[in-house]
């Protein structure tokens, strides 16, 4: 394809995207005020508040529906007559058997919102909120925009998910503001909590399963009874974009079923519109954190059942700082939609017929996915914390390499503190630094804050050693062999990256940028480093939202930020780091390290370890043994490297280049590496970045 | 009075007649002096006509079948001087109404085909007398929506004198479309200059004239309607220019050539500068805003006026031979800017007006077929056929101006399709002069299988192959019983389900139209003023009934208008079927009143929009068909859509955003949009309006509407043919139009 087209279409695919959220200066980002609603709690009696009249306007004022009356008209509608049909001709069983199914499908997915489970929960969370939060900060400007949006228009609640707080804390926030309570999508384990899960189900959660691959019925019933709540505007349907709580606090690679469920009755011209509201839930310090962290090193997820969440009780005692949610602005399907979706490709069979979404709209739902989680991203508040451990870190890793463990003066770390945040302002970061307060005293108090993850000595600062932080701690015997040392210093790291990571969609651009800045040699022109950048973020584009199809818009927008930050100095040919330039790009490259020097172990182990046998499944245990070995041996310095996160994002990569390739041997899933590619990979990902214009890839 | 009648009936030899003549019992005395007089004329006419039969019988091809021709045929013989013409102009006009067209007076061309050769055998003295009779209580019944029901007989009875005594009586104000519309039509506006609503002094609405049922009444409900649908206030009005100013006319561009070889011909001509500017506009929203402001853009050079077939043959000639574009106009009723004159024409314009070729040629029994002149507009076929106990039932809104070639070449429908189909199912034969010649089947055959139907390379194809001068048409006989009804649902949704279950049970009475919510407001606030506190008292009574006691909210309620036609009994028997369905929707049958005004609606509809104009108020109507299940959605958003464009553009006051379904069919129903909007504070309302209506015609489309149902595409919607019909469809049409017309003579760039 001819480049300058091909760039042109890359262009024009993203100026109507999201024009709401379109802003090339991120500095111009205007964001609204937050309320802390948790202060009228402190203030007011709970039980009043729990029983007060709740009285949300509807979508156009339609009535409520009960819950019986949504099951019927699920099972009656057109698409479940004509599925039960078709798996009825298809298996030979009777339709009342299939419809049987179908009933009982329903029955077991099916939410029983109850009004007086809300208040019981309205005021018990009132409670534990109060306990655990300093404060509850809701940006009212967003709550008044979505109050307007679901009287006009069916809404998608799509927040953030980083804890399980995240769903109770939505409906909560709803039924404070008196808007009407969301329908929540949850993961079928819940349901292995028998009280809790139906709990939540009179809450206003339905289930689905994680997975039903082909199950025709199911898929069905599933979304006939998402879109039955959609369009008639019974309630906002809510759910997580990512699919799943993001252990590491990256945003994860949106799934696309809810979102093209909840896309269809648009498309198909049921409704006149529907709007999707991003919202973004920070949380200062997470619930989950060292779970989390020990469930990346491999420490298995323990089941959820309601007597682990009562061991969790303790969890109460601790300070977990304050929450921000933001409300994005409600992004309209049709306007999203407009220009690239023909909606007349529904017009010549009947809407009830299922069919696979047409490449058109798969890659609208896609581009629209992505768009939404960059919303996300864009409104995540960060904490001074958050700049802290990316610090910190960075700091670790050097005493690491440098052999000593000294960690870092107070002071410096205020002054570093201080130059970041300027820089992530730069960028466009949400960030909440106290600006009235002096500097020493913000650090201070964040370090305190998160005391489970730093040791303060001598006025020196260093991430924890000897803690293994969070709940776990007591309990155990002490450590032993240094492989337990190891793990349990990872525990702290892992927590530490999972704030740092916070704030990584601020400096990933610039960061991908950077790095292949680094790699070029001095002589190299813009041409090449854009190689470079393109290398990168698609090496890394499972590992980040990086919006496919966005290669062009991405460096452009890093070179934007680099330029007007004096750090770079881009002409038509060349890109020149200036004198002051240094300091940030050296903080760039080593934001991103991390992530090239793991994928480069898990290159090193597939071309040096990997055997015929190796499946899916094994994977990211052999991998892990692999990679301790070396960070025993001090040949590699990154612990995070061990999150399993990393290592299967590393694997997806190289599945989706072709370098590893799935086949169906005796053992399912078992991986074919093809050790010349995956070593040529590591050779590029170890400083030796392509600078020539690969295939498929876009030139400036 | 009665035995009068009856002995009148015996006399009759048409037993066909007979069948109809229940309804004439409520003439009175005065009807039955006007029977008896008009049987004496018709006696009259009888001879004469026989005599002319004997004097003019040059032409008879064929016998065929029994034919009974109607009494205002016009029969004048191959290139006769006007001066020796049988005396036949005494029956053509003793049955006509006032606007009987007289073609010889200007000199016409002969039609000499297919005149029917026992015409006078078959009827007797009384059987005219009763057919006149008929007629008009006919007229009156199913006219009842359109015309005012008083003064039709004495009106009926003094043009029967005048005519009877005068030989020249072809002044044209006694035609209803005379050569010179500006002396009967607005030219900035829709319809008759006399008729029209205003505010008056004390801002109550009326409206004017004495044509319709609604004339010389107050509207008490209409202002509160309109300021509050619209914002609008009376203190600010928008005046139109109210006299066409001739020096705002381009000189025309004539093609001297053409025009000297045109007066050889005889065929009248004008170029006049009001004669022009009628011809170059239909009534879409944007030509009559730039006519009220007075700004005049492109018109046709010339007008021309033939008076049949043959006529319209030589000016296609002339116009091939010397390059000059034709513009067929009929009754200028388009609303898809097909009549605008391509601004890329650079050769002169000529447009060829068929309203003088309204002749109903012959009315063949035994077929029921009624052979015509493609100009005759709607009212003049209807009331003519009426005469003779027949009717087309081709009923479209536009049906007092808009002609039969009209019809053919827009694919139109009437909104009593639902009994007698729409104009594809009614035509029979049709002539169209293309400058390749003349294109006809041999026979009228009910159906053919002979390759694709070349009719309908003609139906719909918008004035871009040729003339259409010559339809044979399907008529039956005249309903014996009419009843308007109407039915209100709790909700727009249960009246779409009502519609589909109709439809699916095939029992549509002639008409069944669904209005929204906003549309039955806007009916209420039509109603005229009500003389008898008992009637007030009534429909409070209602109203309360239907809110209260029924619980419909006012907000949601809905109403279809219901118009049955046949014999009585079935009528009833079919009534009861509707209302039995509509009750299953939860509809509650709520008066032939009501049902009436619904249809009245249609006719005044127009008008009102020059209302509107006045107080910076713009509106339009547009139209699409649509599959059943996308019904209710295509409705709820292309309403959305224009509100929510509107928005978007800057119009301050939400419009008035209306539907109804109009037309059931097997698989999908047609959708009539209504969108209206105060433009006071737009810079440019009319491309405001513009961007909107492109909107909904998008949003339309999206939904699985069709571009349209009836208007036709035009120029207004031609942007969308080709993913309308695909490229290949595109191309079959234009290679079509390529071979018929390769010289572009009929160059009004409609369609692609």
């Amino acid at each position: 394809m001819d480049s300058s087209c091909l760039l042109a279409s890359l262009h024009g695919s993203d100026t109507l995207l999201f024009a709401d959220m379109q802003h090339r200066d991120p500095m111009l980002q205007k964001r609204d005020e937050f309320e802390d609603m948790l202060e009228e709690r402190r203030n007011s009696s709970d039980l009043r508040y729990a029983l007060r009249c709740y009285t949300p306007v509807l979508y156009k004022g339609v009535t409520p529906c009960t819950a019986g009356a949504l099951k019927n008209m699920v099972l009656q509608s057109a698409q479940i007559h004509f599925v039960i049909g078709q798996v009825s001709n298809e298996t030979g069983r009777a339709v009342d058997d299939v419809q049987e199914e179908a009933s009982a499908i329903l029955e077991e997915m099916a939410h029983s919102l109850q009004l007086s489970t809300v208040r019981f929960f309205a005021f018990t969370l009132s409670k534990v909120f109060k306990t655990l939060f300093r404060s509850i900060c809701v940006n009212e400007e967003g709550i008044q925009r979505l109050q307007q949006a679901i009287q006009e228009h069916p809404v998608v609640l799509l927040p953030s998910h980083r804890s399980y707080m995240d769903f109770l804390l939505m409906s909560y926030i709803l039924y404070t503001y008196d808007l009407a309570l969301p329908v929540i999508a949850a993961g079928m384990d819940f349901m292995g909590m028998k009280f809790v899960g139906e709990m939540l189900r009179m809450s206003g959660a339905f289930f689905i399963r994680r997975s039903f691959g082909g199950d025709k019925l199911y898929w069905a019933v599933f979304s006939e009874y998402v879109k039955t709540m959609l369009k008639n505007g019974f309630a906002p349907v809510e759910f997580f974009l990512e699919g799943t709580r993001s252990r590491t606090s990256k945003s994860l690679t949106p799934k696309l079923g809810l979102l093209n469920i909840a896309m269809d009755p648009f498309l198909k011209g049921e409704v006149f519109d529907v709007h999707l509201v991003p919202v973004s839930i920070s949380y200062e310090r997470i619930l989950e954190e060292a779970l989390y962290a020990r469930e990346l090193l491999g420490v298995p997820k323990p089941k959820e059942s309601t007597s682990g969440l009562f061991k969790a009780r303790k969890v109460l005692s601790e300070d977990y700082g304050s929450i921000h949610v933001y409300f994005g602005q409600p992004v309209s399907v049709r306007r999203l939609s407009q220009g690239k979706v023909d909606r007349g490709q529904f017009n010549l069979t009947p809407r009830h017929i299922p069919k696979r979404p047409s490449e058109e709209i798969h890659s609208f739902v896609n581009d629209s996915a992505y768009g939404l989680v960059r919303a996300q991203e864009e409104n995540m508040v960060l904490k001074p914390w958050v700049l802290l451990a990316s610090l910190l870190l960075q700091n670790h890793h050097g005493d690491q390499a440098s052999g000593r463990a000294r960690g870092m003066a107070l002071d410096e770390l205020t002054e570093q503190a201080v130059w970041l945040r300027d820089l992530s302002r730069q960028y466009g970061a949400f960030l909440h630094w106290p600006d009235h307060v002096p500097p020493p005293e913000v650090v201070s108090s964040s370090l305190s804050l998160h005391r489970g993850l730093v040791t303060i000595t001598e006025g020196r600062v260093q991430l924890a050693s000897e803690q293994a932080g969070g709940p776990a701690g007591p309990g155990e015997p002490p450590p032993v062999g240094p492989e337990e040392e190891l793990l349990r210093q990872a525990v702290t790291v892992l927590s530490c990256v999972s704030y740092r990571n916070q704030a990584l969609h601020v400096f990933l651009r610039p960061a991908l940028l950077a790095s292949a800045v680094h790699a070029a040699s001095s002589s190299s022109g813009k041409q090449e480093i854009f190689n470079s950048f393109s290398f990168l973020r698609n090496m890394f584009s499972n590992e980040f939202i990086l919006c496919p199809g966005a290669t062009v818009q991405d460096f452009e927008e890093a070179c934007f930020l680099l330029v007007k930050t004096g750090a770079l100095q881009v002409s038509q040919q060349e890109v020149v780091v200036t004198e002051r330039g240094h300091r940030t790009l050296a903080f760039l490259t080593s934001v991103l390290d991390p992530f090239l020097q793991g994928y480069q172990v898990v290159c090193r182990f597939l071309s040096e370890e990997a055997n015929e046998a190796l499946t899916e499944k094994q994977f990211v245990p052999t991998v892990r043994k692999f990679i301790i070995k070396r960070l025993l041996a001090g040949r590699l310095r990154y612990t995070e490297v061990l999150s399993s996160d990393l290592q299967k994002n590393a694997l997806a990569a190289l599945l989706r280049l072709g370098a590893v390739r799935k086949i169906k041997g005796a053992e399912p899933g078992t991986l074919k590496v093809n050790k010349v590619m995956v070593h040529s990979l590591e050779d590029a990902l170890g400083g030796n970045l392509p600078t020539q214009k690969p295939a498929a890839v876009a030139r400036l | 009075m009665e035995n009068v009648v009856q002995r009148l009936l015996k006399c009759s030899t048409s037993t066909f007649f007979q069948l109809h003549i229940v309804n004439c019992t409520g003439l009175g005395e005065e009807g039955v002096k006007a029977a008896v007089a008009t049987s004496r004329l018709e006696r009259g006419k009888l001879r004469r006509r026989t005599r002319a039969a004997v004097e003019t019988g040059v032409g008879h091809r064929e016998p065929g079948p029994r034919t009974r021709r109607c009494p205002q045929i016009a029969f004048c013989p191959a290139f006769c001087d006007p001066d020796s013409l049988p005396p036949r102009v005494g029956w053509i006009a003793a049955g006509a109404l006032a606007s009987i067209p007289t073609p010889a007076a200007h000199g016409s061309a002969p039609s000499i085909h297919k005149h029917g050769s026992s015409m006078a055998s078959n009827s007797s003295s009384s059987g005219g007398s009763d057919r006149q009779r008929i007629a008009q209580q006919r007229l009156r019944i199913i006219a009842g929506h359109l015309q005012r029901p008083a003064g039709d007989d004495s009106a009926l009875l003094a043009a029967e004198c005048k005519d009877q005594g005068s030989k020249s009586d072809a002044s044209s104000e006694e035609k209803t479309v005379p050569r010179r519309r500006q002396e009967i039509m607005k030219w900035n506006g829709w319809g008759y200059s006399d008729s029209r609503f205003l505010f008056n002094k004390k801002g109550q609405a009326e409206f004017t004239g004495k044509r319709y049922k609604l004339s010389g009444m107050i509207i008490p409900g209409l202002k509160e309607w309109f300021e509050g649908t619209f914002g609008a206030n009376l203190q600010h009005k928008s005046p139109a220019t109210p006299i066409l100013n001739s020096s705002a006319v381009r000189p025309p561009t004539l093609n001297e050539a053409f025009v000297e070889e045109l007066k050889s011909t005889g065929v009248p001509f004008s170029h006049d500068a009001e004669d022009r500017v009628f011809r170059a506009y239909g009534h879409c929203v944007h030509e009559i805003f730039a006519l009220r402001e007075g700004r005049i853009g492109r018109v046709p050079d010339l007008v021309v006026w033939p008076n049949c077939h043959n006529d319209v043959v030589k000016i296609v000639e002339l116009a091939c031979k010397h390059n000059v574009c034709l513009i067929p106009y009929g009754g200028g009723t388009s609303v898809s800017s097909a009549l605008e004159c391509p601004s890329e024409e650079t050769r002169s314009i000529v447009s060829l007006d068929t309203s003088q070729m309204n002749r109903i040629l012959w009315i063949d029994e035994k077929n029921l077929t009624a052979h015509v002149e493609a100009g005759i507009v709607g009212q003049d076929l209807e009331r003519l056929l009426n005469e003779s106990g027949y009717c087309t039932g081709h009923e479209p809104d536009s049906m007092e101006f808009s002609s039969l070639g009209g019809w053919v070449a827009t694919r139109a429908s009437g909104m009593k399709k639902n009994i007698y189909g729409n104009i594809e199912d009614l035509v029979v034969h049709i002539k169209m002069v293309t400058p390749r010649g003349v294109i006809e089947k041999s026979c009228q055959g009910p159906r053919m299988s002979t390759g694709p139907d070349v009719h309908h390379f003609i139906l719909g194809s918008e004035g871009t192959l040729g003339v259409v001068t010559e339809v044979t048409m399907k008529i039956r006989p005249m309903p014996e019983y009419q009843k308007y009804g109407s039915v209100v649902f709790p909700n727009f949704e249960q009246g779409v389900a009502c519609l589909r279950e109709v439809a699916k049970q095939r029992c549509a009475p002639a008409s069944i139209r669904l209005m929204d919510n906003e549309q039955f407001k806007f009916g209420h606030a039509l109603k005229p003023q009500v003389s008898s506190i008992f009637t007030s008292f009534l429909d409070g009574l209602k109203k309360i009934y239907i809110t209260k006691f029924k619980g419909f909210d006012p907000n949601r309620l809905c109403v279809a208008t219901l118009l049955f036609e046949g014999n009585r009994e079935k009528v009833l028997q079919h009534e009861k079927q509707v209302y039995d369905i509509a009750a299953k929707f939860g509809g509650l049958a709520a008066g032939e009143d009501n049902g009436q005004r619904g249809y009245m609606l249609t006719f005044v509809i127009a008008y009102l929009r020059d209302l509107g104009m006045d107080y910076y108020v713009m509106g339009e109507s547009f139209e699409t068909s649509v599959p059943w299940d996308r019904v209710l959605d295509i409705c709820q958003n292309v309403k959305a859509r224009i509100v929510h464009e509107c928005k978007e553009r800057g119009v301050q006051f939400t419009p008035l955003s209306t539907c109804r379904v109009t037309q059931t069919y097997d698989a999908g129903a047609c959708v009539y949009f209504y969108f209206g909007f105060n433009y006071r504070g737009l810079s440019d309302p009319v491309h405001v309006y513009e961007q909107v209506e492109h909107a909904a015609r998008e949003e339309i489309l999206a939904n699985g509407g069709s571009l349209s149902h009836h208007h036709g595409v035009g120029k207004l919607r031609k942007e969308w043919m080709s993913e309308t019909v695909s490229n290949v469809g595109i191309g079959m049409l234009k290679s079509v139009k390529d071979y018929v017309d390769p010289n572009n003579i009929f160059g009004n760039r409609n369609l692609f």
